[in-house]
């Protein structure tokens, strides 16, 4: 059972730097350890997937890794996937069709159009689409920021959209699985309340 | 919508930023971590340290100012200035950099671009061109504008898109230090030849010269140093001229 006081575990799967996303965690007040292997991830109060650059790179979270991720929810454990970890969270990406996702959410990842400039780089609003506690303290139109080519579908578990050339997801939850495509380390205030009302969860 | 980003960048030299700070009530004249967070209370939407260090002393003074700086800022900041190396820019991001600027080593080695992509991620990448108008085309400079390359900046900016550049920061070096406007034909050009985010620099001295490079000059966000040192809420009142006048902000 996840005490209040249980680190998070930080995955690094080696798509990208995760100083920003620790310090983010850190700044909240949250102790974070990165786990060496699967096994390492069982006296965690919560998991945190981060992630930039190419759905690729999630070949990394090999079988053992997305058991004990699975396992690891399935029993309760509250799991927060940033940017491409939230794309994760989905049944595959356009961008690497042959790679399965966790399939903890239903539907395919798409590349945005190219009737605007991709990738989406910058502050966009947030469409809040139904109430989350992922959302506590977030209004609608509230702006974040995004560095995406790639992007989730818009389905039932979205709490918030986000349109640049075409709606997506911007963020999802379902029950402990939560998901934000913006980074939150990197949303000012807004994105640091958010790492707060997740690590509320533990 | 996406929102037009208002960029600040701040000069550093030895940990010291050292373009005129005229704020008043800074504990301590020229600190960058509290001119940044004095910039993030104001509402700026990401920042730049450009390090004008030459000395090695001067580096190992640059990766604590980006960790003074990171510590306390939760929007995205780049690091530029004499990045050479992947060793370099490992020492940045180290640090807390979330994107790395390279200018003259992506010039001299433009396998240099997709091997910081390959590592960091585009995103992370952001290649940096001074160009100077020369007739109908636009001549990138190497070495902080002293060094003519032979190439053209619209090529440019399309060679370093395809190897992987996350963004472009364009410079103006007919315009830097003038205060007469960014250049938007130049800005124009490059944008519209690039699918990324074009940053543009260079010229900053009135709001209607940021509404001029976000329209006529079709930028994605607009980068400025001592504009915005000018009186204590510059930043935030340009960022309401601006959305006053239909360009979207995150106010």
């Amino acid at each position: 059972m996840a005490r209040r006081n249980d680190p998070v575990a930080l995955i690094d799967y080696r798509a990208g730097n995760l100083t920003s996303v620790r310090k983010g965690l850190a700044a909240i007040g949250a102790q974070v350890y990165t786990p060496d292997a699967p096994s390492d991830l069982a006296r965690a109060g919560a998991l945190v997937v981060p992630g930039v650059g190419h759905f690729n790179a999630t070949t990394w979270l090999d079988n053992a890794w997305r058991a004990a991720i699975k396992e690891a929810v399935t029993a309760g454990m509250p799991l927060l996937g940033i940017c491409l970890g939230l794309q994760w969270l989905f049944d595959g990406s356009e961008e690497a069709p042959d790679l399965a996702g966790l399939g903890m959410l239903t539907g395919r990842c798409f590349k945005l159009p190219a009737t605007v400039k991709v990738p989406h780089v910058g502050w966009n609003s947030l469409e809040i689409a139904q109430p989350s506690p992922l959302l506590d303290g977030i209004t609608d139109g509230t702006q974040v920021y995004f560095t995406h080519s790639y992007a989730a579908p818009v389905n039932p578990h979205m709490v918030a959209g986000t349109t640049h050339g075409a709606r997506f997801a911007a963020a999802v939850q379902r029950e402990a699985v939560w998901g934000v495509q913006f980074h939150p380390e990197k949303s000012g205030e807004a994105g640091l309340q958010i790492l707060r009302n997740f690590i509320g969860l533990i | 919508m996406l929102s037009k980003r208002i960029i600040a960048c701040l000069d550093v030299r030895d940990g010291s930023v050292v373009k005129g700070i005229n704020f008043e009530g800074l504990r301590k004249a020229g600190d960058p971590a509290e001119l940044a967070a004095r910039y993030n209370a104001e509402g700026i939407d990401e920042l730049v340290i450009l390090d004008v260090t030459a000395t090695i002393e001067g580096r190992s003074a640059l990766a604590a100012t980006i960790r003074e700086v990171s510590a306390r800022l939760f929007i995205p900041l780049a690091v530029g200035g004499g990045i050479r190396t992947e060793a370099d820019a490992a020492a940045v991001v180290d640090a807390g950099a979330d994107k790395v600027s390279i200018n003259s080593a992506a010039l001299s080695d433009a396998t240099l671009v997709t091997r910081l992509a390959d590592r960091y991620g585009s995103q992370a990448v952001v290649v940096a061109i001074d160009a100077k108008r020369d007739g109908d085309r636009f001549e990138v400079f190497a070495r902080s504008g002293q060094q003519a390359s032979g190439r053209d900046a619209v090529e440019w900016a399309r060679e370093a898109e395809a190897r992987g550049a996350g963004e472009i920061l364009l410079t103006s070096i007919d315009r830097d230090g003038t205060r007469a406007g960014f250049d938007c034909p130049m800005t124009a050009a490059v944008s519209s030849a690039v699918s990324i985010p074009v940053i543009a620099s260079g010229g900053a001295g009135t709001f209607d010269h940021f509404l001029d490079v976000f329209t006529h000059g079709r930028a994605d966000a607009a980068l400025a140093a001592s504009v915005f040192h000018y009186s204590e809420h510059a930043v935030s009142e340009l960022k309401q001229f601006l959305d006053a006048r239909g360009v979207p902000m995150r106010l």
